[in-house]
């Protein structure tokens, strides 16, 4: 089961009380960029095995979005924040580097 | 246009494990914006100060309950929502913030009884032993959205959409039947 915490209402429920919003930190990609870059904003998404952002929606609670680090094998949360984030914060890679010290940090944004 | 409102279930009740009543009419205003604007208003019209984070604070009649960091419920006799809410229209005139009357897109349910939070656990993914009275908790009662009121130690008030009252009540009172009991908390 994944529990997740709401850094909006600081609830702690698991995975049925939210709804899933895909990858998390894409760089949008609109009017004017090339199609390589329009095509991956749209369709490519990770799929990694381990470490993965995600967006996510507290959907029967406060109604927020907000981000998730977890791993997609063992459902561990390394942490939750602010939807309103461009990149992983310093102290959530450091929570990812200290359960996952091979993990390096992807440089955001990339296909 | 008629004068005559009726909630949603009109007196249904059902006794069992616990007791459940539809609370009948209800006033419900939901307040939307930066809570630093809505405070000011809110004070002069009810007296109520901004509740905490997921806690309640009441005077008399009215409850003023925290549903998400821009979004407060505030709960009057039916009576008076339409005069509160263009009260606080005019006094908010201007900023970024919405005041709705809601109270005929809801239905409310009182709960009580010592077993009240054992008949809960079985429909909402809530560990009832960390709901404080004066705590609110938004989640689903099984497929359904629910906000549900800690108003007293074996006392709570569960809100839902209107259209799901029938729905609401019956999963309450199902899982109320007597010797269903699962024996969760003391
Ligand atoms: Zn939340």
């Amino acid at each position: 089961m994944l529990s997740l915490t709401c850094p909006c209402c600081g609830i702690t429920a698991e995975e049925t009380e939210f709804t899933p919003g895909g990858e998390a930190h894409l760089t949008r990609s609109g009017p004017g960029s090339s199609d390589s870059s329009y095509e991956a904003y749209m369709f490519q998404r990770k799929n990694p095995r381990g470490v993965h952002f995600e967006r996510w929606r507290h959907a029967y609670g406060c109604g927020k979005w907000f981000i998730a680090a977890r791993d997609t094998v063992t459902l561990e949360v390394f942490g939750t924040y602010p939807a309103q984030t461009t990149e992983p914060p310093a102290e959530i890679v450091t929570q990812i580097r200290a359960r996952r010290p091979d993990w390096t940090p992807e440089p955001q944004g990339a296909a | 246009m008629s004068d005559t409102w009726a909630s949603a279930l009109p007196q249904a009740q059902f006794d069992g494990l616990i007791r459940i009543r539809e609370a009948g009419l209800c006033g419900m205003i939901t307040l939307r914006g930066d809570p630093a604007a809505l405070a000011g208003p809110l004070r002069a019209q009810t007296g109520l100060d901004m509740p905490a984070q997921r806690r309640i604070v009441s005077a008399g009649a009215l409850q003023l309950a925290w549903m998400s960091p821009d979004e407060l419920l505030l709960c009057l006799p039916h009576a008076e929502a339409p005069t509160m809410v263009a009260a606080l229209q005019t006094a908010l005139a201007g900023q970024f913030a919405t005041v709705a009357n809601v109270s005929d897109a809801r239905a409310v349910f009182d709960l009580s009884g010592p077993r009240v939070r054992d008949v809960l656990a079985k429909l909402c993914p809530v560990d009832f032993a960390t709901l404080q009275p004066g705590d609110i908790r938004r989640s689903r009662a099984a497929q359904v959205a629910a906000a549900i009121l800690s108003l007293e130690d074996d006392q709570f008030r569960i809100i839902c959409f209107r259209s799901v009252a029938g729905y609401m009540f019956d999963l309450l009172a199902g899982a109320a039947a007597p010797g269903s009991d699962p024996a969760l908390y003391p």
